[in-house]
């Protein structure tokens, strides 16, 4: 049936369509509309899951592990200060190999507070080993919700779902929600071998010593490589069942163009219309949007870029001290691939400030008539 | 005394022997952590007057209710005396372990 929702709750017609069990839950501010919709849902039994409200983030995760190692499919969102304070139990999530699935709007860190869109959230839960996905349009974050509980449920590493804040998030757009007989063919139920009941009584997570620990992190390491196939192989699925394919990354005009714009989330989607308008001009732009980070799909993008002339990577993020993050991580893929493939990163609008299809022209243009980048990173849109 | 199982030590040779997440895996059926113990505690069962008391607070459940009367199960007992200092009928006396 098609809706017209917001981004927010895509998500929670998501976590209603895999059936989430245990919905564990901070309901302030940062939280959004996202566990409103899926408490009302609980309430009035139309989702037969238990909503758990806690005091804090860092509850709500660990709420969330409880559950999924109980064997329950677990859901729960948040935002900004509120990822950063589940930080901890992030590494424990994906270190006890639980497929927690959670919807992460991406609003800029504080100070000064804000609610609008800045990828520096998530990013910088980069390395705690959760599968993240980022979405450019409403329709993607409810289908990739329900391929993150497949996904993660069969590596048994948990996934974020990232949505940029007010772009899409409070903005409405029609979605075709899928029919329940129609997603239970697609996700069948959580049956995980392992979990805490008094049948089989263990201990998790307790100490482990030097001669354990390291063949834990490595069997971390070696399922998340086998990620990227298989988000490939369950998109596909997903495009049998509803027309649909989820894939690594979205590419527009790629084939044969002399500047690749490289971009995430709702980004990729402006940069869409600048490729199209650039080309009414007569210049050969492509965009790639690069869905999911983590793992981070090396060959794909390899396959993509190698036949590229010239790359800039738009980051709507920052490390501090270093590069855009998306840039730093396109820069390591291509290291001895292609020759020197002139690189261009440029950072644009932090905290939400919009960026149209005029600022991806002006970008176009500038990576165009330079051989080189002339600066490590360019600023689009600074104040001068 | 509550029938306890066997079990081999478990030795991981290869990380395929591992499972998915760190967990235990019947060490504590080998692991005996009575071993730590300096003091322990002697239950003079004439005084008892069968409250429970040493049953409930022994933080290592190394306190078991047979036909009424506790019994200490000394292969996990690690002698910290939480039983003796709750003994309502003082009837439990930490002794110095002979080693």
């Amino acid at each position: 049936m098609r809706k017209v929702i917001m981004g927010n709750h895509a998500l929670s017609y998501g976590a209603k369509l895999g059936r989430a069990q245990v919905i564990a839950a901070y309901p302030i501010t940062p939280q959004t509309q996202v566990v409103e919709l899926l408490s009302e849902m609980c309430a009035d039994g139309t989702l037969d899951a238990k909503f758990i409200k806690v005091e804090s983030e860092h509850s709500a995760m660990a709420a969330s592990i409880g559950a999924s190692l109980a064997g329950a499919r677990t859901f729960t969102a948040t935002s900004a200060q509120g990822l950063a304070l589940m930080h901890e139990l992030l590494h424990w999530a994906s270190g006890a190999r639980l497929p927690v699935v959670m919807g992460e709007i991406n609003r800029a860190m504080a100070p000064g507070w804000s609610i609008w869109s800045d990828q520096n959230d998530s990013l910088s839960q980069r390395d705690t080993g959760w599968i993240q996905f980022y979405c450019s349009s409403n329709q993607e974050v409810l289908d990739t919700v329900l391929q993150a509980f497949k996904v993660s449920e069969s590596l048994l590493i948990p996934s974020m779902v990232v949505l940029d804040a007010f772009t899409l998030s409070h903005t409405y757009e029609v979605v075709d929600v899928p029919e329940q007989k129609d997603v239970d063919k697609f996700l069948p139920p959580f049956k995980p071998q392992i979990r805490l009941t008094p049948d089989d009584p263990h201990a998790f997570g307790g100490l482990t010593s030097p001669d354990y620990y390291f063949e834990f992190r490595y069997k971390l390491q070696k399922e998340m490589e086998k990620a990227a196939d298989l988000i490939e192989k369950t998109g596909r699925e997903y495009e049998k069942l509803f027309g649909r394919y989820l894939g690594l990354m979205e590419e527009h005009h790629c084939d044969d163009a002399e500047l690749i714009l490289i971009t995430s989330g709702t980004m990729g989607s402006t940069a869409r219309v600048a490729v199209d308008e650039l080309r009414k001009e007569g210049i050969k732009a492509g965009n790639l949007r690069i869905k999911v980070f983590r793992p981070f799909p090396f060959d794909a993008i390899r396959n993509i870029l190698g036949r590229a002339r010239k790359i800039a990577v738009i980051d709507r993020n920052i490390s501090y001290g270093h590069h855009g993050i998306f840039f730093q991580e396109v820069k390591s893929a291509l290291y001895g691939q292609n020759g020197n493939l002139p690189l261009f990163g440029f950072i644009a609008g932090l905290g939400g400030r919009d960026i149209t299809p005029s600022d991806f022209k002006k970008i176009a243009h500038y990576a165009l008539e330079k051989d080189n980048p002339e600066e490590e990173i360019v600023w689009t849109g600074v104040r001068q | 005394m509550r029938k306890k199982n066997t079990s081999k030590k478990i030795i991981l040779h290869s990380e395929k022997d591992f499972p998915v997440m760190p967990m235990s895996l019947g060490s504590m059926l080998f692991n005996k952590t009575g071993a730590w113990r300096n003091i322990k505690p002697v239950i003079d069962l004439d005084d008892c007057i069968q409250c429970g008391i040493c049953w409930k607070f022994c933080p290592d459940v190394a306190i078991f209710i047979e036909k009424e009367f506790p019994v200490i199960d000394y292969d996990y007992c690690k002698g910290c005396g939480i039983c003796a200092e709750n003994c309502p009928a003082k009837c439990i006396k930490m002794v110095e372990e002979e080693k």
